[in-house]
């Protein structure tokens, strides 16, 4: 299946190599590179790239091109999990899965990627299970080592390979015994110039971290399951209960990991938390524009929001802009005309505003086409879509664990500013000239 | 593989990038520096006695190997430490080894016997990658030592060394293809395994050895559906793809007749005249299909059930996995569940999204409805990459429909303005194929079009221009104002493709814009030299065009530029010169072809078809690497089509014991006690189910049943009951044939919830507590309110029942609805109901034909009389109280009018051949039915139906009883027809146990062993069972075959007491039992011998084997209860 894998930073470094099978040269790069090239941005990179004795399958993670060589067939969905799987796993060693990481750490990843991969096959890919085998690194234990000599190594097979929970390592012990659990909503929402929603979804996860000693079965039930339109599990959640009861029953994986995700469906109303009024313009003559923003709170119940950033792509015209906040800063990147207003807290006596003109290159033409915003935003203890955990049941052990519950919403894709034609208006494709 | 030119491009490689390059690497930093100087130190370290100084050179060696740096020249100093007792350095060690040891096969041969030593080690850890190293170093040399590792660690103890043993095979074919035999043989070892460890890396190893070897999987498919679900994320996308292939060679496809209409219609469009021949195979295949409806094997169901589950996993390539199995496997009605699926996986990285949108791409264009509801998902952010923009416009403009396209188009005016102008000139296009599949849009879309060619920016026109030309083309007489527009942009417009768009058009319609025309030409003769390739070919091709319709005005135009041409540089402008001035300029020389030169130029062009590059894609099966890049791959297997007919799907069937008593039982129960997980009651439920509709046989179904009782309990209900029912339709004639009693018209819900209750009843019995689901609970609730009463009343039947036989032949309570209800909800626990029936009067085979029943002229006699309930049963059906009523028609869903029947075996006057059925109507309304009556029977070929008379009344609350005929061709099939009141019609149906088929006839020993002898051979099925434990009196032997068949018992010589209730114990161990089919008269012989020890031996011999297998398993299951 994956033959070989090669990480490439944004500069074309290739700074590691891995191969799972013989050894394919790295020139086998050389087209991807091309490919690279033609995409202008790296997220234009074709995912899959033909070449005339192999295939590369890439993934763009982290400023880090993760790219793998395959010779036959294989589901390319397979090795992009795969490969993000991999990222995840770096991250979840060396907290955070850049170049300079891998490069500190480079032994542990090859000895990670041995075992992640059998002859291009996937192994073991559970954390949990890696980390029995492959310590990761701490300052504490890399002193240790040096002094005592011992390794980083598992000596024994670790239980979770052969046992029908192998995301769950065997033997966990701590002496404060908790879980808690984050359900992270995100929304995702396009509205037009006027503040009408063209569309609005909410995306949730319930991330976990959970540190309860022995064998744990949790039980985590809803005030309002039906909320939840589709999920998906870690594999740990016995998907026949949510079935039928709605709850949601698991042996849960040592430490951190991603319960579930879900989605509320977007024909429940989705409440959206602020409003923006905004203007900019561009006249004709004179090369220059007026920007004009204001935000306001709109469904908040009763919650502040928090970190509230507006960006904006600028037209490639706008040469500068000079601006006045009322509150937060903003900042102006003239070469990836990239427009950052940072808020901050939305204060609900006071309505922030950005307002001021813009400078175009001279003798171009007008943009046509009116920036959208992009809306960042935060709002603690709250669940924008209503989903509320009832309780969380433990079963199988006798301690009483620390449990805890936190809400948050955030902005995710959400853009207003979208210019949508009525129906009425005569525009484009009316039929009536 | 290209092994050995890997190896010498990397000495390539290293040779020219070799170690000079350290130096200039600010990148590689301290660590490498050092290792400069042909890495002495290195050698040194490695050398001593210090497992941590080893530590850290082996760490710096890795870290050179993982830079890509060559590190071969320190092979002979790291093999040494192939032995280290650390197993960090050990492991490091190996890391080396597996890169280099190709390139220096002689030394690593040194290390071989290390891994010997490894492979028996106790330790499991140590096993296994001994084997995974000694399999990974690629020496051809020790082909054999390998081989005969993996074929030891096939056998392991431990699953991880034999899922390492798995992993192997591949790695050794691709060393030395020619051991494939006896790799396959590993393989199937392999695939035999019961554990889900192995289960996924053994199937990869299939697929890469030996795809082809379908058959190996058929006794390993029902319990690769079952494991499924446990199987790690990785393994079950292989399996998925796998079994996807594996469904298309040996089920049928669930949309014949769809697809045939479907092809029928599209036959003319494009179908070639090559494959005439498969089409009419097809026709064939057509016809047959008709004749016989679509039944699914239950083993594709298993396989969508058991894989449906997996649409919710975390891992977007199982999703995908699923996906393409339900959209390549699944009837049509049921494909819709994967959208929602996909559309979650549209959330995810951008790379996934790619990958599936090109999926779901190649979906909506067979399957258009399954996406709508989900239009906006694909709606397009400014934020997405462009690659990503331009599928979701793909998958937009595929969904574009009627209903949706004034929506769409309005997403698409908002895409123009973008900034992003490939995905600008991608939504122009889309508008384009909008406009040719939606007629009723097509002038709105060029109307927009045509504003769009005053846009400012020129590759915005410039593919306006392209696309209005290709829609023009479908009426360009509607639109000789846009021709002269396009005529005036000619000036400004400097996109050569759309410049020669628009000189295309202007010549090909030159008729409508006469004067315009050698205008144009006229100002393109001046720019000519100026002009790219193609727009020199158009303006040629103008010329010529005008020169033919309008010659008095541009004869010399196109002189002149015919001229022009003839200098060019390019040669295909010089020909094209020279041939067109040969065709339209008469000259002596000139031949026959300049008279048509007319016809050649301005003949009728077709319009193009705009259509989706994902179109036809879906021949490659969804989510592969071939289907993304539309070609294929290597190694890609082709996905089969659909047999014409199904292969023989007993060759799935597995051995019983070894199902029920294998490991991964113990396994479950280890599970079960850890851990009650959803996955292995879905595993249990499943091989209930597989096993259950195995074509044999009770023993198997016991074993089932202990299965379920302890595991999955009523699991099954759930799933079973939602799923089932609406296979049921489809399967029902499927497992009629295999479980009669349990086919009638109540079948699906009666048996699930029959079953459950059964489960109930043991589990309450074994006094396990176990944790149950929600809605299982619920439908255990209802079942249980529902069966808690009829088994309330049922005990108290049995009491009596007792009682009743003591008291000899008083007629046994009449059944009530409950009893009655209970009776057709019976299927496993009959025992009890049996019994219930007091049969005791009619054991003996001499009475049951003659005095079970009242004649049926005789009932209908009592019609009239009988007035109440009451007072019609005793006297009619009070006999009968041992047979059993099936519902015709729930009094809910008759309205009040409820009907029920049975088969009252009694010989029906009118003709012989045909069953008599007895129906009893009962009206439940406040106001009377009038003009009962049957109506349109819906009849299998041969089978006939003699309709009783006409009722005229049927006052309320009252019931009345009828006699009707069925010849059902000694077949199972339901007769359906329709049952008329004056003001409704019902369809009902009936179908007859396979016992009711036959009719008693008397024989004496001698004849019937001489009927024997003559039915040997393949009219003889015999099967070994154990009587159930309240079956061991020939008493009851003989009523339950009684009750399960209309047969006559053939009196033995000194079995004369056999109808005394209770035979002495030294009756001789065989009855027999006889009758002919009530249709055709073969005879039907059934022997039973019991023998010590509750054992029994059970022989039926008739002449139709259908009808023989089925009595078999019937009766074979009334005895064992």
């Amino acid at each position: 299946m994956i033959h070989s894998l090669f990480l490439i930073n944004n500069a074309g470094d290739i700074f590691l190599e891995k191969h799972w099978k013989s050894v394919i040269s790295r020139s086998v790069c050389d087209y991807f590179f091309e490919a690279q090239e033609k995409a202008m941005e790296p997220d234009n990179v074709p995912p899959v790239i033909r070449t005339p004795h192999h295939y590369l399958i890439n993934i763009y993670r982290d400023k880090i091109f993760f790219v793998s060589v395959i010779q036959t067939e294989v589901p390319p969905l397979f090795v992009i999990e795969f490969l993000h799987r991999v990222a995840e796993m770096f991250q979840d060693y060396f907290g955070d899965c850049s170049e300079v990481a891998i490069k500190d750490n480079v032994v542990i990843v090859y000895e990670l990627l041995e075992e992640m991969l059998d002859n291009g096959f996937p192994l073991a890919t559970e954390s949990n299970i890696l980390k029995e085998l492959i310590k990761p690194p701490t300052i504490l234990r890399s002193m240790v080592n040096s002094i005592t000599g011992s390794s980083n190594v598992g000596e024994t097979l670790p239980t979770g390979q052969l046992s029908t929970v192998p995301w769950r390592r065997a033997g966990v012990k701590y002496t404060n015994n908790e879980a808690y659990f984050d359900v992270v909503e995100e929304i995702d929402a396009i509205l037009d110039k006027s503040g009408t929603t063209v569309f609005a979804e909410i995306q949730g996860v319930i991330d976990a971290c959970v540190k309860l000693s022995g064998m744990p079965d949790l039980t985590l039930s809803f005030m309002n399951p039906r909320l939840l339109d589709d999920v998906s599990f870690h594999p740990c959640v016995r998907f026949k209960r949510w079935e039928s009861e709605r709850v949601l029953s698991f042996i849960p994986p040592d430490g951190n990991f991603r319960l579930m995700s879900y989605h509320v469906n977007a024909q429940n109303l989705v409440a959206i938390p602020v409003y923006v009024r905004q203007n900019i313009s561009f006249f004709e003559s004179g090369s220059s524009g007026r920007l004009d923003i204001t935000l306001g709170p709109k469904q908040t119940m009763g919650k502040t929001v928090e970190c509230v950033v507006v960006t904006v792509h600028m037209p490639k015209v706008v040469l500068n802009a000079n601006l006045t906040a009322t509150q937060g800063n903003y900042t102006y990147d003239p070469v990836t005309k990239i427009l950052v207003w940072d808020i901050g807290k939305l204060n609900q006596q006071k309505l922030p505003n950005l307002k001021g003109s813009l400078s175009l290159q001279s003798g171009a033409p007008k943009p046509e086409e009116n920036p959208s915003l992009n809306i960042d935003l935060k709002i603690q203890q709250l669940a924008i879509s209503g989903l509320k955990v009832n309780r969380l049941d433990m079963y199988g052990e006798k301690y009483k664990p620390f449990k805890g519950v936190k809400y948050v919403t955030k902005a995710g894709k959400f853009q207003t500013g979208k210019v949508v034609p009525k129906q009425s208006s005569r525009l484009l494709f009316d039929k009536t000239k | 593989m290209s092994s050995s030119s890997a190896f010498n491009d990397e000495k390539g490689g290293s040779s020219s990038v070799g170690e000079p390059e350290y130096g200039h690497d600010p990148a590689s930093g301290g660590i490498f520096s050092s290792d400069y100087k042909r890495h002495d130190d290195l050698k040194e370290m490695l050398d001593s006695n210090k497992d941590s100084l080893k530590l850290e050179a082996m760490k710096r060696i890795v870290a050179m190997v993982a830079r890509g740096k060559n590190a071969s020249d320190l092979f002979p100093a790291v093999v040494k430490n192939v032995a280290c007792k650390n197993i960090e350095v050990k492991k490091l060690v190996y890391v080396y080894l597996v890169r280099y040891a190709e390139e220096q096969q002689d030394l690593a041969l040194l290390s071989i016997s290390t891994f010997q030593r490894g492979l028996k080690d106790p330790n499991q850890l140590i096993r296994a990658s001994a084997l995974r190293v000694l399999s990974s170093i690629r020496v051809t040399i020790i082909v054999p030592i390998m081989m005969l590792a993996i074929k030891e660690a096939a056998s392991d103890m431990s699953p991880y060394v034999r899922k390492t043993a798995a992993h192997a095979i591949p790695k050794l074919y691709s060393l030395d293809p020619e051991q494939k035999d006896q790799l396959i043989e590993v393989i199937e070892k392999l695939l035999a395994d019961k554990t889900t460890l192995v289960a996924g890396s053994v199937v990869m190893a299939f697929e890469e050895v030996c795809p082809e070897r379908i058959e190996l999987i058929h006794k390993n498919y029902r319990k690769l559906c079952n494991l499924l679900i446990d199987v790690e994320e990785w393994g079950q996308v292989v399996i998925i793809n796998m079994l996807t292939r594996y469904a298309r060679t040996q089920f049928l496809n669930p949309n014949i007749n769809e697809s045939l209409l479907e092809e029928g219609g599209e036959k003319e469009f494009y179908a070639s005249d090559d494959d005439e021949d498969d089409e009419e195979k097809k026709a064939e295949a057509a016809a047959l299909a008709k004749r016989k409806p679509y039944v699914m094997d239950p083993d594709h169901r298993l396989l969508l059930r058991n894989t449906k589950p997996l649409l919710q996993s975390r891992n977007a390539a199982v999703v995908m996995a699923v996906a393409q199995l339900y959209f390549h496997l699944a009837p049509k009605a049921e494909v819709g569940v994967i959208a929602k699926a996909l559309v979650r996986l549209l959330r995810s990285h951008s790379e996934v999204q790619y990958v599936v949108l090109q999926n779901v791409a190649t979906m909506t264009i067979k399957r258009r409805g399954m996406f709508e509801p989900h239009l906006k998902s694909f709606y397009i952010r400014s934020t997405d990459p462009t690659q990503i923009k331009i599928l979701k416009l793909e998958v937009l403009t595929n969904l574009a429909s009627e209903t949706n396209i004034s929506t769409i188009l309005r997403e698409f005016q908002t895409y123009i303005k973008s900034m992003d102008k490939d995905f600008v000139a991608a939504t122009i296009e889309a508008i384009g194929r909008c406009a040719t599949n939606i007629g009723e849009v097509r002038d709105t879309c060029l109307n927009g079009l045509v504003q769009l060619l005053s846009n400012r920016d020129e590759l915005v026109v410039a593919e306006s221009v392209v696309v209005i030309k290709k829609l023009l083309q479908m009426q360009p007489e509607q639109h000789s104002e846009i021709i002269k527009h396009m005529a005036k942009l000619i000036d400004n417009i400097q996109v050569p493709m759309a410049r020669a768009s628009i000189l295309w058009l202007i010549g090909e319609y030159c008729e409508h814009v006469p004067k315009i025309a050698p205008d144009v030409l006229r100002k393109m003769a001046k720019t000519f030299t100026n002009e790219e390739d193609i727009v020199k070919l158009q303006i040629l091709n103008l010329a010529a065009k005008l020169y033919l319709t309008n010659s008095k005005q541009t004869k010399l135009l196109t002189q002149y530029v015919l001229n022009l041409a003839k200098y060019d540089q390019n040669y295909d402008i010089r020909d094209r010169a020279r041939f067109i001035r040969q065709l339209i300029v008469p000259t002596d020389k000139s031949g026959a072809l300049s008279k048509y030169a007319k016809k050649l130029f301005l003949a009728l062009k077709p319009a193009p078809v705009l259509e989706s590059p994902f179109k036809d894609r879906d021949h490659f099966q969804l989510g592969s690497l071939s289907h993304l890049l539309n070609t294929k791959a290597g190694g890609y297997q082709e996905l089969p089509e659909w047999p014409d007919s199904a292969p023989d799907p007993s060759v799935r069937n597995v051995e019983v014991p070894e199902w029920s008593k294998c490991t991964s039982r113990k396994e479950r129960k280890e599970k079960k006690v850890e851990k009650p997980f959803y996955s292995d009651s879905e595993g249990e439920s499943g091989p209930t189910e597989s096993a259950d509709s195995e074509s044999d046989s009770g023993s198997r179904s016991e074993s089932d049943s202990e299965q379920t009782g302890s595991g999955s309990e009523s699991e099954e209900s759930v799933e079973e009951s939602q799923s089932e029912e609406e296979e049921d339709e489809e399967e029902e004639k499927m497992k009629k044939k295999k479980k009669v009693d349990k086919s009638q018209p109540k079948k699906s819900e009666s048996a699930e919830s029959d079953q459950s209750s059964g489960e109930e009843q043991k589990k309450e019995r074994k006094g396990v507590k176990q944790r149950r689901s929600g809605s299982e609970s619920e439908s255990e609730e209802e079942s249980e309110s529902e069966s808690s009463e009829s088994e309330s009343g049922s005990e108290e039947d049995s009491e009596s029942d007792t009682d009743t036989r003591k008291k000899k032949k008083t007629p046994a309570s009449k059944p009530t609805a409950k009893d009655t209800k209970k009776e057709s909800k019976k299927e496993t626990k009959e025992i009890s109901l049996l019994d219930l029936d007091d049969f005791a009067p009619t054991s003996s085979p001499q009475v049951t034909p003659v005095n079970n029943f009242l004649s049926s002229s005789l009932a209908s006699d009592l019609e009239g009389l009988s007035l109440t309930d009451t007072v019609l049963a005793p006297t009619t059906i009070a006999p009968s109280a041992s047979v059993r009523m099936y519902e015709l028609l729930h009094r809910i869903t008759g309205e009040g009018l409820g009907v029920e029947y049975c088969f009252n075996r009694q010989a029906f006057s009118p003709d012989p051949h045909m069953v008599a059925v007895q129906i009893h109507f009962t009206n439940n309304t406040s106001c009377e039915t009038k003009n009962l009556h049957i109506e349109e029977p819906k009849l299998q070929s041969g089978m006939r139906i003699k309709e009783f008379p006409e009722i005229d009344m049927l006052p309320a609350g009252e019931s009345v009883s009828v006699v009707m005929g069925i010849d059902f061709c000694d077949s199972t099939q339901a007769a359906n027809f329709q049952l008329c009141t004056h003001t409704r019609k019902f369809f009902v149906s009936i179908q007859p146990p396979v016992g009711e088929l036959m009719t008693p006839i008397f024989l004496t020993e001698n004849e019937f062993k001489k009927e024997q002898g003559q039915l040997m051979g393949m009219n003889e099925i015999s099967d070994k069972l154990t009587l159930g434990e309240k079956c061991q009196n020939d008493h009851s032997i003989i009523e339950r075959v009684n009750a399960t068949a209309n047969l006559g018992r053939v009196p033995c010589g000194s079995d004369k007491d056999c109808s005394l209730p209770v035979p002495p114990p030294s009756s001789p161990p065989v009855s027999r039992f006889a009758g002919k089919t009530v249709s055709s008269g073969s005879l039907v012989l059934v022997t039973v011998a019991r023998k010590e020890g509750g054992g029994a031996q059970l022989t039926v011999n008739c002449e139709k084997m259908v009808i023989g297998t089925m009595l078999m398993k019937d009766i074979l299951h009334a005895l064992m209860q």
